[in-house]
């Protein structure tokens, strides 16, 4: 039992648990971009005039807020295949989707409340020029908003990263996949298996925490109060 | 689209079996939250101790377990926590979760505390010096019942946050409505309708009470606010 906690054993687990570190880096990566994508198309959407249109992104969001992330990964690994009898391709696909649709939603929320929180002068100021509502949008608005964005897109960066461990549940081979392999052969070695796969993790995570203090810096930079 | 699979027999079949299920998913979801809630206060004291080598330790670890994943928390609480020689115990499903859902909140819960006692003007703080008070009194009566009150509508926003993360419990064996649909959908060979009714019964519980946190939200914005102005107006005299 002493053996427990050496380093040889540390050696031992990091390379197993290094296997997984592909897939967990490339679902990141994958369902952050999606869920970009998803934010900027559905919070710019819930802004629109057309009713139809807002309506719809807001059962989205509401949707996707209001029910879990394990929920809705279970539900697209088991329904989506029954219901509409649609394979989605692979589980990794499902993962990316099912993280990137649900963290879609919450970023969504984040870029309509900052493209609302332009003090309405600019807008005024934009029509007084004569600028077209696009032109207003992208030339005024978007580019003080995006501003506001960036430590929150940061947290949810993170947010998305611990999202991630999920997909083992749904049979994918990342970091916790494993460190729960090697846990089923090797009991005595769990806690410092998951130590070790919480340290991986952690590691992940260090240069998103750095980035995101460093969008908190730009988001406050020359913004009076 | 292809709506053949959809079996409303099922659905009825399925429901009352994971509605048992929805005691132990709340009475989780508040077991954590008043978990995480009291731990909060413990980081944001432990952050409070003039050394900054204390702080720099305690700042990291918060970190540490808020950027790390719950799941794997949990899993350490669970598979490893009672084979850790000599102190390792072993606990109930249900008391892993509230410890690991618990402590990996009371991180963001500690934060919020913070935020608010922060935010108790300076004055307060020098005020309660000039009269002497001592410092339990400070805190219990000058100091937390200003820092407090305008946290509410966060404090209730993480209920909800971690009422959505309870269905992780469901992979340590806590019996709530995802395990239970879960071994439904394995017996019956249909996952459609009961993971259709968990997400059903989350919308339902969680989308009323994010709107009631909102409404609570501009009220107390509302009345914050108007103390700032208060406040400003009597700086200006």
């Amino acid at each position: 039992m002493k053996e427990v906690f050496t380093i040889s054993a540390i050696l031992e687990i990091a390379p197993q648990l290094w296997r997984g570190v592909q897939i967990t880096v490339s679902i990141l990566i994958a369902a952050a971009l999606f869920a970009y994508i998803m934010s900027f198309i559905a919070g710019l959407c819930r802004l629109s005039n057309n009713f139809i249109l807002r309506k719809l992104t807001g059962f989205y969001v509401e949707v996707f807020r209001g029910t879990s992330l394990i929920v809705q990964l279970f539900w697209l690994y088991y329904a989506i295949p029954m219901l509409f009898g649609i394979n989605l391709g692979s589980n990794w696909w499902i993962g990316v989707i099912a993280i990137g649709l649900n963290y879609g939603a919450y970023l969504s929320e984040v870029v309509r409340s900052s493209i609302l929180s332009v003090v309405q002068g600019q807008y005024e100021a934009a029509t007084a020029l004569n600028m077209s509502s696009f032109q207003r949008m992208r030339l005024i608005i978007f580019p003080q908003a995006v501003r506001m964005m960036l430590p929150e897109f940061g947290n949810y960066t993170i947010q998305i990263l611990k999202g991630t461990s999920l997909v083992s549940l749904i049979g994918l081979t990342d970091i916790l996949y494993y460190g729960d392999v090697m846990r089923s052969t090797s009991l005595s070695l769990s806690p410092l298996i998951y130590l070790t796969a919480l340290v991986f993790y952690f590691i992940l995570a260090l240069p998103l925490i750095f980035l995101t203090r460093k969008a908190e810096k730009i988001a406050k930079k020359g913004v009076a109060s | 689209m292809n709506l053949n699979y959809w079996n409303w027999d099922t659905f009825f079949d399925a429901l009352p079996v994971i509605l048992q299920g929805l005691g132990i998913t709340i009475g989780l979801t508040i077991a954590s939250y008043l978990f995480a809630l009291i731990f909060g206060f413990l980081w944001t004291f432990l952050r409070r101790i003039p050394n900054r080598f204390i702080y720099f330790i305690i700042t990291w670890i918060m970190e540490f377990i808020r950027s790390t994943p719950p799941l794997v928390q949990l899993f350490f609480i669970y598979y490893a926590l009672p084979v850790i020689p000599y102190i390792g115990i072993s606990l109930h499903p249900f008391a892993c979760a509230v410890l690991g859902l618990g402590i990996h909140f009371s991180t963001y819960i500690g934060e919020i505390y913070r935020s608010g006692i922060e935010n108790v003007d300076k004055g307060q703080w020098e005020a309660s010096t000039a009269l002497n008070i001592s410092t339990w009194d400070k805190w219990r009566k000058i100091i937390l019942p200003q820092a407090i009150p305008p946290t509410i509508p966060m404090l209730g926003n993480y209920f909800i946050i971690m009422f959505k993360e309870v269905p992780l419990a469901s992979t340590i064996g806590v019996a709530g409505i995802m395990l239970l649909a879960r071994s439904y959908g394995a017996e019956n060979w249909s996952y459609l309708e009961p993971l259709t009714i968990v997400g059903i019964i989350f919308l339902v519980l969680s989308y009323p009470s994010a709107v009631l946190i909102k409404k609570v939200e501009n009220r107390f914005n509302k009345k914050f606010n108007k103390n700032q102005i208060i406040k400003d107006k009597g700086a200006m005299q």
